[in-house]
């Protein structure tokens, strides 16, 4: 319990997708001007995040390194198909992005409404497919990695949601022509993971 | 999304690299740039920047995606079905990409092992997704190959300025060249300029810069 409580703060806080490793700035620039569809965005990463990476996680274990498919026959103890990773991962995420749009669309319209625009792009957002890479080189069970990936999700929400309210901020302020917009946005990136590097070394 | 697609018109015989077609080239490099102005790939264009080596080595992966995916999808881009067009474009990405990260691990482990997940995000790297969608579903193969081209050199242009000012600033060193201990100046590194917020504060910079000298304006 403790130890899955540690794998969650250190990816919310410490090893913050956005702060730490750049994962998904493309969308992170991009929809960071408003609160409100900023938070939107952010739910919707935490929840495919949190459903990919068990996923993966099981793809990972039971058909792709080397031995993993010794369930099926000892015949396969010496295959090795890692090389398929990235595919198989890419098509996992692409997939379940998809699934999520239907079931959302079908059962809440209200939230695919608000979220509908978002979906579709969550399946190149380099923070989804990073989570199940970082997740292959750790050597995490299934619950632990299921924690990282609700943990990654949430880190990235809470640097979506800081930076669209200062965003906000911004709009009063008198920044240099040239310098408005993304310059100062990559300037406003940069100090707030100067404020996140306090976390490093905090452990439970 | 970029001027450059709308001004390219197909026509037959169009020689490859007539005056619209090196401006494929030469837009991504500056008042079209993939980093600065289109603002696609940002994630490993600040990962990999901490020292010029790694960069090098990525902009050449990425460049040779771009470039070989754009010319795949634009053979296809009359036979794929427009809702399931995201799905294809990643399986033929993915591919090049195995085959990148596969070479580089057999040639060069040391490489591959310092650039840890990003090559596989090239997979999701904005730019080969955005070149695919904006230039070479709508284009024919040899304007489309030069799209990628260009395209993979303006990411590189950031990344060789950020990777420079990074590895100088933060380690001293040119491809791991101690330069200030060959002037025998003594050099303490700055820590700052190998932490991620260095390389937030570099590319802000250098888009600073840019903008002023382009007059390029974002409006509010």
């Amino acid at each position: 319990m403790e130890n899955l409580l540690s794998i969650g703060i250190r990816s919310i806080f410490v090893d913050n997708m956005i702060f730490a490793y750049f994962l998904g700035m493309c969308s992170y620039l991009a929809v960071s001007k408003k609160v409100s569809t900023a938070f939107g965005l952010g739910l919707a990463v935490i929840f495919v995040l949190g459903v990919t990476i068990p996923i993966n996680w099981l793809i990972q274990n039971y058909i792709l390194t080397q031995g993993a498919l010794a369930w099926i026959s000892p015949d396969f103890a010496n295959v090795d198909l890692t090389f398929l990773q990235f595919i198989t991962f890419i098509a996992v995420i692409a997939a379940m992005v998809q699934l999520t749009e239907m079931v959302v669309e079908k059962f809440s319209p209200a939230l695919y409404g608000s979220l509908g625009i978002f979906l579709p792009l969550i399946a190149v957002n380099c923070a989804i497919l990073g989570g199940s890479l970082f997740m292959v080189g750790r050597p995490y069970n299934l619950t632990e990695a299921s924690v990282y990936g609700l943990g990654s999700g949430i880190g990235w929400l809470l640097a979506i949601v800081a930076l669209a309210g200062v965003r906000e901020k911004m709009k009063y302020s008198n920044v240099p022509a040239p310098l408005r917009g993304l310059g100062i946005t990559f300037i406003l990136v940069g100090l707030m993971s100067l404020g996140f590097l306090s976390f490093l070394g905090f452990s439970i | 999304m970029s001027t450059a697609v709308a001004e390219v018109i197909e026509k037959k015989s169009e020689p490859l690299f007539s005056k619209k077609n090196r401006k494929l080239i030469t837009n991504p490099l500056d008042i079209d740039n993939p980093i600065t102005v289109q603002v696609l790939g940002v994630c490993s264009a600040l990962a990999v920047t901490t020292q010029l080596k790694p960069a090098i080595v990525m902009t050449i992966a990425l460049t040779v995606v771009t470039a070989s995916s754009n010319v795949i999808i634009s053979l296809l881009r009359n036979t794929i079905p427009s809702r399931i067009r995201i799905i294809v474009q990643l399986a033929i990405v993915s591919l090049w990409v195995i085959m990148v990260d596969q070479l580089l691990k057999a040639y060069s482990y040391d490489l591959w092992k310092q650039l840890s997940v990003y090559v596989g995000l090239i997979i999701t790297n904005c730019i080969v997704m955005g070149r695919l969608e904006a230039f070479a579903m709508g284009n024919k193969p040899g304007p489309s190959f030069l799209d990628g081209i260009g395209n993979g050199l303006g990411y590189g242009v950031i990344l060789l300025i950020v990777g420079f000012f990074r590895e100088v600033l933060g380690g001293g060193a040119i491809f791991g060249f101690k330069i200030f201990e060959a002037m025998g100046v003594h050099y303490k590194g700055n820590g700052l300029m190998l932490l991620p917020a260095g390389a937030c504060f570099i590319v802000g910079i250098v888009i600073w810069i840019q903008r002023s000298l382009n007059g390029y304006r974002e409006s509010h």
